[in-house]
């Protein structure tokens, strides 16, 4: 079985059997780690492009990890991430890439669907590492893969996503894959930090952090941006602490053995309290790990698959 | 010159039959019903087509001066002229702002030199654009605008709106306003609902263009200007507008072709010719829409012409300007609404000639003896592709390309003179 598209864009677009393909892959490549030389010549000769029009240490890096363990040729290349402040329109930018025949192009962007218009414009695959509050599907994989492996199941799980909703591209693409995959999803955080019609994507919404969190077997929670437009979303940290941080209290109206998730970077003691994100619930960490076999996945079944 | 055989529809003289015209110096000289009479001299062969007044386009951007690299006074009223329109009323966001006698008067002399088609400047309401003070709409009456409008920039401030309906009434200009409430578009970019919310684009709620509509039908009252509400795209709007005019505010309003037929679903796969402002709305929205001009609230079908450069329009969802081209698209769109049983077919053609030639005061739009010899003739069975890449616009952006359509305008007659001719190959 292969991936239908050329382009991993979102969660949105994939089937459950694309998403189980997946994690099944990433499951297999996961041995790898284990080795004391963990590299495998699998994608040797096929390069790799990571177009960040916005910073990222993170999915940057993991992207660059799994591609290197996988022995293709990996290129950083950073740019402006608007249009207008540079020469050069996105395009250019695009098309000149793109003549460098790379067999994938890892895109971040602040604004949604660039990695969706830059896909129409090459002929590489398109790899979505997040754009803008529309998805970053590797992350969501990844979610998926390290509650697959504590869980061992999906159906039926409860799910609750706490924090700005409306802002937030993980949320969409988890709410997407989350459901398709049988659990499931409610979303919480105060209304404006909800977007319209949040529900018709398949989830429940709560302004009540608790409603939310009841008998959840799974919280994730969201990292709050205080650096933009943020003071009409919430009047302040304190106040936004005080009602949606997970806090052990909170955590008690969950599920005996709920599995603690957040995408990072984490704000401690803002929307999750310290002693929750270093206790034994959390899966903080984990998660990085199974971001590397998720993302040497995606580019496996991309650029390994595609030319066989 | 006759135009024999043809069917003459003209909304506002309550004609549509088998006559033939006889235009002479310019202006139409005889209506006369079919084999009245001889037709001698030169004669134009209708048979099979609709004779229609000229159409006119209330409401686009020439982008001269100052943006000619998306559209000229030359490009732009040629493509108006292969759409069928012999007249049309150019906005003032140009730059600099046509908010001084000078600027109409130069807009009006480059019309006279460069123009295929007649050309209406309408005058800003305030100074350059700004919202803030007023422009010099008096001199600008005198220079020829035939309306004043912050199109593009709602004067958010409600104090400056009212001294400016006070002001333009007293030349007995039509303000023509662009409702949005800019703090509640914020930094939206597509109609707010479920679709924003699967994009991950910020939305922009309807209640963003009514609370401007209740605000201006509220100064029009308050003032007693005519006021004329542009591109009005949602239920909400029209609903406010209809209880206006039944109350016997003088207000009326104009639908584009594009809010008329896409709903925010075209913006799917991020596509910067589906982004406008107003933006596309949904499905409910635009049944209320068509309603509306299909029982006269809505009297006028504009077209919001708005060229951009590629360079400009195809970039980042976020980052892409408003608004596509229309003069090309207009007509075969809005037959297509007709053929579907939208719109009658009376109703449409009224919308596009009679209507905005008395909301701007002209004396065109129809097709009585005396009345300037602006004609068009369509050919209502032609089949034909959009391509965008033969339109006369020098600009591109249009969702359109590709479609389908049966319908437009085969010969445009501007003062007697056919300016367009599609099987001589277009602009003569």
């Amino acid at each position: 079985m292969r991936l239908v598209s050329k382009d991993l864009l979102g969660i949105e677009k994939l089937t459950r059997e694309e998403i189980e393909l997946i994690l099944e892959t990433a499951q297999k490549l996961h041995e790898i780690h284990s080795r004391d030389i963990k590299k495998v010549p699998t994608l040797r000769g096929k390069t790799v492009v990571n177009l960040f029009f916005e910073g990222s240490t993170r999915t940057r890096t993991s992207f660059e990890i799994a591609a290197k363990r996988l022995s293709a040729d990996t290129i950083n290349f950073s740019a402006s991430s608007s249009s207008l402040s540079k020469s050069e329109t996105l395009i250019d930018t695009a098309r000149s890439i793109g003549a460098m025949l790379p067999d994938v192009i890892v895109v971040r962007h602040n604004q949604a669907g660039t990695p969706e218009m830059l896909s129409r414009m090459v002929k590489s695959s398109v790899v979505n590492a997040g754009d803008g509050a529309h998805e970053h599907p590797s992350q969501a994989l990844l979610d998926l893969l390290t509650v697959k492996e504590k869980k061992g199941r999906f159906e039926g799980l409860k799910v609750a996503i706490v924090g700005d909703i409306a802002a937030s591209r993980v949320a969409r693409s988890n709410i997407y894959g989350f459901t398709k995959m049988g659990a499931e999803v409610r979303v919480a955080g105060p209304p404006t930090m909800l977007p319209p019609h949040i529900e018709q994507l398949g989830c429940k919404a709560y302004t009540n952090v608790r409603e939310a969190v009841v008998d959840a077997d799974v919280i994730m929670m969201l990292r709050i941006q205080m650096e933009r437009h943020s003071k009409l979303l919430f009047p302040s940290i304190r106040e936004y602490s005080r009602l949606y941080c997970l806090t052990p209290e909170i955590l008690d109206l969950a599920k005996e053995n709920a599995v603690i998730m957040h995408p990072g970077p984490i704000n401690r003691d803002v929307e999750i309290s310290s002693e929750i994100a270093d206790g034994p619930y959390s899966v903080i960490l984990e998660q990085v790990t199974n971001g590397v076999a998720v993302r040497m996945a995606i580019l496996y079944l991309l650029a390994g698959q595609r030319s066989n | 010159m006759w135009i024999v055989n043809g069917r003459l529809i003209d909304p506002r003289n309550r004609i549509d039959g088998e006559h033939d015209l006889l235009v002479d110096d310019g202006r139409i000289a005889a209506v006369a019903p079919r084999g009245e009479g001889d037709r001698e001299g030169q004669r134009i062969d209708a048979s099979g087509k609709w004779v229609v007044p000229g159409l006119i386009d209330m409401h686009c951007h020439l982008r001269e001066p100052g943006h000619e690299y998306k559209e000229s006074i030359l490009t732009g009223t040629r493509s108006a002229a292969a759409g069928g329109f012999t007249s049309v009323a150019c906005m003032a966001n140009t730059d600099p702002v046509n908010d001084s006698p000078a600027i109409t008067e130069f807009i009006l002399g480059k019309a006279r030199r460069e123009g295929v088609v007649n050309v209406f400047p309408i005058g800003a309401a305030t100074r350059g654009l700004a919202g803030e003070s007023l422009a010099e709409i008096g001199q600008m009456k005198e220079a020829g605008i035939v309306g004043v409008s912050d199109d593009g920039n709602p004067i958010m401030d409600s104090g400056v709106a009212r001294r400016v309906f006070e002001y333009a009434k007293m030349f007995h200009l039509v303000v023509i306003s662009h409702c949005e409430d800019r703090n509640l578009v914020g930094r939206g970019v597509m109609n707010e609902g479920l679709v924003s919310t699967r994009l991950g684009l910020t939305g922009v709620p309807t209640q963003a263009e009514e609370i401007m509509v209740a605000r201006d039908i509220l100064l029009a009252e308050m003032t007693g200007v005519r006021l004329h509400i542009a591109h009005i795209s949602t239920a909400g709007s029209i609903r406010m507008l209809r209880d206006a005019r039944d109350r016997g505010v003088d207000v009326t309003a104009e639908a584009t072709p594009h809010h008329l037929t896409l709903t925010e679903e075209a913006v799917t796969g991020y596509r910067p010719d589906a982004k406008m402002a107003p933006p596309l709305r949904s499905e409910a929205d635009v049944r209320a829409l068509r309603e509306a001009v299909a029982d006269g609230t809505v009297e006028v079908i504009a077209t919001d012409h708005a060229p951009h450069s590629p360079v400009e329009k195809e970039v980042e969802f976020d980052e892409a300007p408003n608004g596509i081209i229309g003069l090309e698209t207009a007509l075969p769109l809005v037959l297509k609404l007709v053929r579907e049983g939208a719109l009658g077919l009376e109703r449409a053609l009224h919308a596009l000639t009679a209507a905005p030639a008395l909301i701007l005061r002209l004396d065109k739009g129809h097709l009585a003896e005396g009345a300037d010899a602006d004609i068009t003739i369509i050919d209502p069975d032609l089949e034909f592709e959009f391509d965008p890449t033969r339109f006369y616009s020098k600009s591109r952006n249009t969702p359109f390309g590709g479609w389908k359509l049966r319908g437009r305008a085969v010969r445009t007659i501007v003062g007697g003179r056919t300016v367009f001719d599609l099987e001589l190959g277009g602009i003569l």
